[in-house]
């Protein structure tokens, strides 16, 4: 193999949806998807932040594959036929949103991002009605001991966006995940309240990747936070760039 | 050290134990000790006269099998069971004489004659404190053999020709997943040894590092130079203080005579093997987690591919095998690969080791060959089902495998065969129910274990397992409806076909395997508010027409 041929990244065709697509070797399935105007839902997915494959909204079937495959982290393969929506996936998909809604209070009507948020717009591009498994409604608390910032654990979908910019972006790691399955909850520093963290800088990353209220502005009411994340992609780039 | 000096050792253990006529063995494996056979040690070892103590020797071994009679102890070829220190003065008096009979525990009978012991050779016959026991019993000869005869690359043609498969569970083939290793991108690789064995009813793996510690750590470095990895780590978990702390005292044996470590037997091979605890997460069994965990982070499991093979520890390429599958490898390269696919089916070879637990008459550990069926075991070799109750079901591989009803007794052991009857045979836990278990129940059981086991990042397994195991609640409790029992069903279906690792996809396999067996149960606590094993407490009145 040449030197040139290492460097160059290898071209790959495959098939989205009957789509014939083009692909660079290592290019994942929902990046490919979404050039080609195919919208695969995410939530724990954001451009710009490793991809953990935690939501598995994103899954699709692989033709030859047995197995649902998340497209956020699953590379391109030559001669690939991907599905993204099959009565299959649209079920699971409804299924897993209705699970979200079912584990904390999740009530939009009171919630600052009513209106802006990931969850609640997913539910409302799949259709979702009502919620058929019975809430679990833990006692989560809500963090409101820093100066800038609220942390609402009740609406918290434990997607670890916040963990993953505050690590990657911001380079400060405050938050951590602590717990396990359902008792596993977001925590800054070593479960310390927020306003006390001796790492926080208190940029407020964090608040503007989380899909939806549990992170928060001070001083926003019902429906008044709206989320800014193109710098995150951003940042990223400029890094690479460097 | 050369293997000279290592063959000198081994003679000179062996003239050792003729010397002394007499051996007293008891067993010291965790089993054995819950029911104070250190006692029973320490009073056999007073009890000799300075006389007796130049003609016998009493010596701490491992695991004998039949955990349910312990303490046992064997003098000479004379096995005893449940035996107290009370016991020890007539035990020392019996040598050379009759036996004590009320003590007595027949060696003959089904439970030993019908096991066939690769892995389990050495157990219950050396003293796992002892490296030189080992090394008598031909211990690392067979390290030494792949060291100096041959080529990692004809390392790895034996294991593949052996036919051996993965002994933690999924029964993946040992020689692909080395050979892809070997393959990895050169530089710094790992071996890692997967002791994090957490299934309820589950202990074969505490048995075998707590019994031949050696064998693993063998087995590893033959691994370690078939891939080309010079490092190993045993992750192991909390809960087993006694299997740490002899394998800390096995590696620290070792390395002082040159087994493990740099240049082992004088060759460019060097290979070193550090424990790393685990803090008991049952999903740090899953690779990608346990790997996490050894690398100081959360112990979650992320997508596969890439799989540890090509990126494992700390981004290199990584062999994790289970202890039993390490525990397979030197009587392998002793006795060459054919030798060993010789034994079990065609396409299960070898020997499988289970823990037999729950309403069985002998409850312990056992190995028998692959391919013999599930009424060997339970009836042969387990001594059938105590108290003149009825068998109704076996639940293999823990929480990811499923309940085998009586239909199945006759059904050979292979992976093949129990993922057709619905379970797998996992890392080889073997739990007896009989008809005073409720099916429904026991599946609440695992799915309860499941839901606090669940890591927590993936959704389906987070919240799936906490819905289907309120679901399985109210069934026990009689308050579900149909609609309870269409909605568990879809649940599980979902929760399997989307959970990110092993542990939320097999989470609900004990609820599908006893739906599929026994739906009657399940459908008298819903429709007749009933448990037909009297388990379950059901308080809602026998009103007719509840159910929708």
């Amino acid at each position: 193999m040449s030197p040139l041929s290492t460097l160059t990244p290898r071209v790959k065709t495959l098939k989205i949806n009957g789509l014939d697509v083009s692909a660079s070797e290592g290019e994942k399935i929902l990046d490919v998807a979404r050039q080609n105007g195919i919208q695969i839902p995410t939530l724990c997915q954001l451009d710009g932040l490793t991809s953990v494959g935690a939501c598995r909204l994103c899954l699709v079937e692989v033709k030859g594959t047995p197995k649902l495959l998340p497209a956020c982290v699953t590379s391109v393969e030559e001669g690939m036929e991907v599905t993204t929506t099959s009565e299959r996936l649209v079920k699971y998909r409804q299924m897993i949103l209705e699970l979200l809604f079912s584990e904390r209070n999740h009530i939009c009507s009171v919630c600052v991002s009513n209106g802006h948020c990931d969850l609640q717009g997913m539910a409302q591009a799949h259709g979702m009605t009502h919620v058929r498994f019975p809430y679990l409604y833990p006692q989560q608390g809500v963090d409101a001991s820093h100066r800038r910032y609220v942390m609402d654990h009740n609406r918290c979908i434990l997607c670890a966006r916040c963990v993953r910019v505050c690590d990657e972006i911001e380079g400060a790691h405050t938050w951590d995940i602590q717990g396990r399955g359902g008792d596993a909850f977001v925590i800054t520093d070593f479960n310390q309240p927020w306003g006390e963290s001796q790492t926080c800088t208190s940029c407020g990353k964090c608040v503007q990747v989380c899909p939806t209220g549990a992170l928060s502005e001070k001083g926003k009411s019902v429906a008044e936070m709206t989320k800014k994340r193109e710098f995150v992609p951003y940042l990223t780039l400029m890094r690479e760039e460097l | 050290m050369t293997p000279e000096e290592l063959q000198e050792q081994a003679e000179k253990r062996r003239a050792e134990q003729k010397d002394t006529p007499h051996q007293i063995r008891v067993c010291v494996a965790a089993g054995c000790i819950s029911t104070q056979s250190d006692q029973v040690k320490e009073a056999l070892v007073k009890g000799l006269s300075p006389e007796l103590q130049k003609t016998c020797q009493v010596n701490g071994v491992g695991c004998m099998g039949l955990c349910k009679e312990g303490p046992l102890v064997s003098v000479d070829d004379t096995l005893y069971k449940a035996v107290s220190a009370a016991d020890a003065p007539e035990l020392i008096n019996s040598l050379s004489q009759t036996p004590v009979q009320r003590l007595l525990c027949d060696s003959k009978a089904p439970f030993f004659s019908r096991q066939k012991k690769i892995v389990l050779e050495n157990s219950g016959k050396i003293n796992p404190e002892v490296i030189e026991d080992y090394i008598a019993a031909d211990g690392y000869v067979a390290l030494h053999k792949a060291l100096a005869e041959m080529t990692p690359l004809q390392v790895n043609e034996q294991v593949t020709i052996s036919g051996l498969r993965g002994r933690g569970g999924a029964g993946f083939p040992t020689g692909l997943k080395w050979s892809t290793v070997a393959k990895g991108a050169a530089g710094q690789k790992y071996v890692i040894c997967n002791a994090d064995e957490g299934d309820p009813g589950a202990f074969m793996d505490r048995s075998v590092l707590e019994s031949d510690p050696h064998r693993v750590l063998e087995g590893m470095a033959i691994a370690g130079y078939a891939v080309g990895a010079n490092q190993g780590y045993i992750y192991i978990r909390a809960e087993y203080p006694l299997a740490i702390q002899r394998l800390k005292l096995a590696i620290r044996q070792a390395e002082r005579l040159e087994l493990l470590g740099k240049n082992i037997f004088g060759t460019t091979f060097s290979f070193h093997v550090e424990l790393r605890i685990g803090a008991g997460a049952f999903v740090c069994g899953e690779e990608t987690a346990l790997i996490a965990s050894i690398e100081g982070k959360r112990g979650t499991p992320r997508p596969r591919p890439p799989f540890p093979a090509e990126s494992g520890l700390w981004g290199r390429p990584t062999l994790i095998n289970n202890v039993e599958t390490f525990a397979n490898i030197a009587p392998i390269l002793r006795n060459g690969g054919s030798w060993f696919a010789g034994i079990g089916t065609e396409k299960s070879k070898g020997t499988k080791v289970f823990a037999l637990a729950g309403k069985i008459t002998n409850t312990g550990l056992i190995e028998i060959p692959m391919g013999i069926t599930l009424r060997e075991i339970i009836f042969d070799i387990g001594g059938g089902i105590p108290d003149g109750r009825k068998f109704k079901a076996v639940q293999t591989g823990g929480p990811s495998g499923g309940c085998i009803p009586e239909q199945y007794l006759d059904m050979p052991i292979d992976y093949e065969s129990l993922a057709k009857a619905g379970s797998i045979m996992g890392s080889g836990g073997m739990i007896v129910m009989d008809d005073t278990s409720c099916m429904v129940d026991v599946a609440k059981f695992f799915m309860e274990f499941c839901m606090t086991e669940s890591c927590g990042k993936c959704v389906p397994c987070r919240v799936g397992t906490v819905q289907l195991h309120g679901l399985l609640c109210r069934i026990t409790d009689g308050t579900a409806t149909m609609d309870d029992l269409s909605q568990l069903e879809e649940l599980c279906d979902m929760v399997r076909s989307t959970s990110l690792c092993g542990l939320g996809q097999t989470a609900p396999n004990p609820v599908v395997s006893t739906l599929r067996y026994f739906k009657e149960e399940y459908l008298a606590h819903i429709q007749e508010k009933r448990c037909l094993a009297g388990v379950c407490k059901i308080t809602v009145p026998h009103a007719a027409g509840v159910s929708r």
